[in-house]
């Protein structure tokens, strides 16, 4: 474990509970969560980093999470069934060499969907996190054939059993949120945590903006790629072995 | 959303004709039966929330959406949360069915909720007694 989540985990545990009198304690918020109130800052810049050398093709563990968390069950139609998270196995024609790695929305700091949004639905938060407001969506699909990745679905069936922190219906393009619900609250998206906890930590969550973050630090040590980077999407989402 | 609003705004009118009157329904009243919330006050006034809510709801989930801005009071999620009732079977009841605290007063006033489609009709991880 790096320095700085060892230091983070340990300020989280100090700082949690604080003892005022006898009985009588106070619970911190967890430590990174956003204060009540305020609006997301564009001096975050929320990503992702994937070691997919150390990507099995044969685990789900990001995937499954992601269906759990979000509440995306599906009807056994693989084509168009809600997924906001996908395994993707390439091969390199020369030499055979095959690895997995799963690809989500990219966050892009220029995101081709918000540019061909007709509503306005699609937008990217000051954060960086790219999200459709299904409040105007009108299911147009537009951003769905405009995004290089894949990576939004379309939610052809009415919807019931919805978890309360990602509201979807019928009618409506959805995609991966980065799990902003999690990280407003100083927490990580389902997939880090079950990348870490059950598959084979690969993947890495934090701040590209914060210099003193391990994301960042990483980036600025190690030779990372994006996926269609000649695009200029910018995307915040980065690689590394592809 | 568009069809709630202008249905409320027509609605407005009979509701605030009949539901004007608080306390319980008499014998003869037709206004509806509205299930008692948990919490003792809620975040407005009773008046003001029966005459502004979809306006509360609307302002809140522009900001909470496309800012990201967290805990305000006017919350679709706390609405859930507090009017929320518990089955016999001790499974929340979904607050837009038959006759629990959105559903009764909407249909009285015949406007359909849409928030419902996507939106949570039970509190947090809690299992639906029934398909919504």
């Amino acid at each position: 474990m790096s320095h700085d989540t060892s230091r983070r985990e340990l300020l989280k545990g100090a700082a949690a509970v604080v003892t005022l009198a006898p009985g009588l304690t106070l619970i911190a918020a967890e430590a990174g969560a956003r204060a009540p109130g305020t609006a997301a800052s564009p001096a975050n810049r929320w990503g992702l980093l994937i070691d997919t050398t150390k990507c099995d093709e044969g685990c789900t563990a990001c995937v499954d999470a992601c269906k759990a968390e979000m509440g995306l069950g599906g009807h056994d139609r693989p084509l168009t069934d809600a997924q906001y998270i996908r395994k993707v196995t390439v091969t390199d024609p020369k030499s055979g060499h095959t690895h997995s790695l799963p690809v989500m929305c990219q966050h892009c700091a220029n995101p081709p969907c918000v540019d061909v949004c007709p509503t306005g639905a699609s937008m990217k938060r000051a954060d960086g996190i790219v999200l459709v407001d299904r409040h105007i969506c009108i299911g147009c699909r537009y951003c769905m054939m405009a995004c290089p990745y894949k990576a939004r679905s379309f939610a052809h069936e009415d919807q019931s059993g919805q978890k309360e922190h990602n509201p979807r219906g019928k009618g409506c393009v959805e995609a991966c949120t980065l799990c902003a619900h999690r990280v407003d609250a100083g927490g990580q998206p389902a997939c880090v945590e079950a990348c870490a906890a059950t598959g084979n930590a690969a993947m890495l969550f934090g701040d590209l903006n914060d210099p003193s973050s391990e994301i960042a630090r990483r980036v600025a040590r190690e030779a990372t790629t994006r996926i269609r980077a000649d695009l200029g999407v910018d995307p915040a989402v980065r690689y590394q072995g592809i | 959303m568009k069809g709630l609003v202008l249905s409320a705004l027509m609605g407005i009118a009979a509701l605030a004709a009949v539901l004007v009157g608080p306390g319980p329904a008499a014998a003869g009243d037709l206004s509806p039966a509205i299930p008692q919330a948990k919490g003792t006050q809620c975040v407005e006034d009773t008046q003001v929330m029966r005459r502004n809510h979809m306006d509360f709801l609307k302002h809140q989930r522009d900001d909470t959406l496309r800012k990201g801005i967290r805990g305000a009071k006017h919350s679709l999620k706390d609405c859930v949360t507090c009017h929320v009732q518990t089955g016999t079977d001790g499974h929340p009841i979904p607050v837009n069915a038959e006759g629990q605290f959105c559903q009764s007063c909407h249909s009285y006033a015949a406007v359909s909720i849409d928030c419902f489609q996507c939106h949570a009709t039970v509190p947090g991880a809690a299992k639906s007694a029934s398909a919504r």
